[in-house]
């Protein structure tokens, strides 16, 4: 499977699209996902395109997508075929899939692939987690670098593999850049890049590439589930409060409530 | 038994992050806390010093290695994991540092992470957002398994100062890997307050609509109120206002008594960010936008008129 061929792999989740506005269910048991619309987890379509854009820029030969989740997943790894991924990787789970899981499962799908970079996104916007990227990283034993918002990779070796990638992180203090050597982990922020549209024929195209289907227990990656998930509730409302008509109203209500 | 806490210090080299305090009011919460902070750095007397003095504390850690001139995931994970042994919980900030440093830690030690803590019910028992805040998950963590969390700053008050813990300096034993560099940070130097522990926010939209007007209608305002400037999404993306001003579900999580959302429409992402503010005013000229659902005062009106006025009226 593995050959010399220069991989990237990006880890795609499928997720309730970010538009719908969420509810709990009356019985505390979870948030009320039939029926809704659900997406590529946003973060990972911008994992995708840059993967894209470094395999057209000649440093990459195959973009393989991959995610750990049930049959419906396929849905969102055709979409991912249709933006321009190589092939797709389906790691067949019902239920949950903690970031460990997907983590150690994604480990396995590097041992087997080999890419020179693996790209996900910093966040599921789903459980917002924000741990499997770390999570490989540490488990493969190679540099992580989160949040990116530009990626540059260079020292190509004779076979044309890169060797290191400068990448720019967004952190509370501004922008951080590290030099880390690949293979390794990135997570995408938001502003790497904007997501290429899906044409119609790309679609009719995408029907056409393979799409592997595995199973977690043949990866030999155990489903724990290791934190019990025992009641969802809504958010306390804030109050909704008044209008004021100018600015010298707004100034007068601020200090009455000592706010100025 | 007390449950042995192992706090994972923020710094710059010279200051303890806020953000550490407020991990420890948030460890002060689990039942018989016996809290300890670890400071990775070069030279950890100052940082140490800090954390020692806060209340609740029991004992620092100074790891020092010249690899910590500047903390790297790669090289925080493997100290820490390497003494988190003896310890129930390993909790950091849920900031850019905690987030990526924390899961790492993490799946070193093969332990699952909850990440953002907002409020603690039992020594295994959280509560968390998801969904971008708009539902809260109480979550529980397998009896005798190691807790490993990121803590939502914005859920806890800094602990107070006051406290003389005992600092060590074990030694470090890790292996730290040599495969990341640090290259550069480009801190944006300002004199204004910290936009993440700041009282008074002043925050802007889209409806600024260049970088100029962000700057000249904004910051003025910002400095008759003592206040740190924020910024929506969609003008940390249209190259108005630096990204460490974005506030949201993707940006900073703040609390400040005041929040003033100028030209900003409300979006779930965005309200995220401002759910724990004490007070917010809304200024936008649609009087149908959703940030008016959470404003406690709400001005209909044209921001580049209205502004200039709060100014006046400041003064
Ligand atoms: C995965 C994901 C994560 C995201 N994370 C974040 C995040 O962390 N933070 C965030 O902010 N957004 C985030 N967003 C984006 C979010 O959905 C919105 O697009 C964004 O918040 C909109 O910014 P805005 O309110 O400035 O712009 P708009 O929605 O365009 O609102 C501009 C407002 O200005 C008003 N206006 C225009 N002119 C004037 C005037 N002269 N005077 C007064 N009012 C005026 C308009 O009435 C309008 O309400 C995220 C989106 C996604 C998909
Ligand atoms: N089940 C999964 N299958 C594939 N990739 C995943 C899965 N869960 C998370 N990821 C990847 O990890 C990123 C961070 O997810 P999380 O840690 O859940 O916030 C996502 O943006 C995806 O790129």
């Amino acid at each position: 499977m593995a050959s010399g061929m220069k991989r990237i792999l990006v880890g795609i989740k499928r997720v309730v699209d970010y538009n719908v506005r969420i509810r709990v269910k009356p019985d505390a048991s979870g948030v009320i996902t039939d029926g809704v619309k659900m997406s590529v987890n946003p973060f990972d379509e911008i994992a995708l395109e840059e993967a894209l854009r470094i395999k057209e820029r000649g440093a990459a030969e195959e973009v393989i997508v991959a995610t750990i989740g049930p049959a419906d997943c396929q849905q969102q790894l055709r979409t991912c075929l249709a933006m321009g991924a190589d092939r797709a990787l389906h790691v067949q789970a019902d239920g949950i899939v903690e970031p460990l899981v997907a983590a150690r499962a994604l480990l396995k799908l590097t041992e087997r692939e080999q890419p020179f970079l693996v790209i996900l996104g910093k966040q599921a916007i789903d459980d917002d987690n924000s741990q499997t990227g770390q999570m490989l990283a540490a488990l493969w034993q190679r540099p992580q670098a989160t949040f990116a918002s530009k990626v540059q990779l260079d020292g190509a070796t004779p076979e044309g593999q890169p060797r290191l990638a400068r990448v720019t992180r967004e952190v509370d203090a501004g922008l951080e850049t590290l030099e880390v050597e690949l293979p390794a982990v990135i997570t995408t922020d938001l502003r790497l890049n904007e997501p290429r549209y899906v044409k119609l024929p790309d679609i009719m195209k995408a029907k056409k590439k393979p799409l592997e289907t595995l199973t977690l227990a043949a990866l030999g990656v155990e489903q724990r589930q290791r934190l019990k998930l025992v009641r969802f509730d809504p958010p306390a409302q804030r109050q909704k409060g008044i209008k004021v008509k100018d600015a010298a109203e707004l100034v007068a209500a601020l200090k009455s409530k000592g706010l100025l | 038994m007390s449950n042995r806490i192992l706090i994972v210090a923020e710094h710059d080299g010279t200051h303890l992050n806020a953000s550490t305090a407020k991990c420890v009011t948030c460890a002060m919460g689990i039942p018989d806390a016996e809290i300890t902070v670890a400071v990775c750095a070069a030279d950890a007397n100052a940082v140490a010093s800090q954390a020692a003095a806060l209340t609740g504390v029991a004992r620092v850690l100074a790891l020092e290695h010249p690899a910590n001139a500047h903390l790297l995931a790669a090289a925080v994970a493997a100290q820490i994991a390497a003494l988190a042994g003896p310890f129930n919980h390993v909790l950091g900030p849920s900031t850019t540092f905690g987030k990526d440093v924390m899961p790492r830690i993490a799946a070193l030690l093969d332990a699952a992470q909850i990440s953002d803590i907002m409020a603690v019910e039992s020594a295994t028992r959280f509560r968390r957002p998801i969904y971008a805040g708009n539902a809260i998950v109480t979550v529980e963590v397998e009896a005798g398994a190691k807790v490993l969390g990121t803590v939502r700053t914005a859920s806890f008050q800094a602990a107070p100062t006051g406290g003389s813990a005992p600092v060590e300096k074990p030694a470090v034993s890790a292996e730290i890997p040599a495969h990341t560099r640090f290259v550069s940070v480009s801190a944006a130097s300002s004199d204004r307050p910290d936009l993440q522990t700041a009282a008074r926010v002043v925050s802007g939209g889209r409806a600024l609509g260049s970088a100029e007007a962000f700057q000249k209608t904004l910051y003025g305002l910002a400095d008759k109120l003592h206040a740190a400037v924020g910024a929506s999404r969609a003008a940390v993306d249209a190259g108005y206002a630096p990204n460490e001003l974005q506030v949201g579900q993707t940006g900073k999580i703040i609390a400040p008594e005041l929040y003033l959302a100028i030209g900003i429409s409300g979006a779930i992402q965005h309200l995220t960010g401002i759910k724990d503010a004490r007070t917010i005013v809304a200024i936008n000229k649609d009087s149908e936008a959703p940030i008016f659902e959470v404003a406690d005062f709400g001005l209909v009106g044209d921001l580049f008129q209205i502004i200039p006025e709060l100014e006046r009226l400041l003064a």
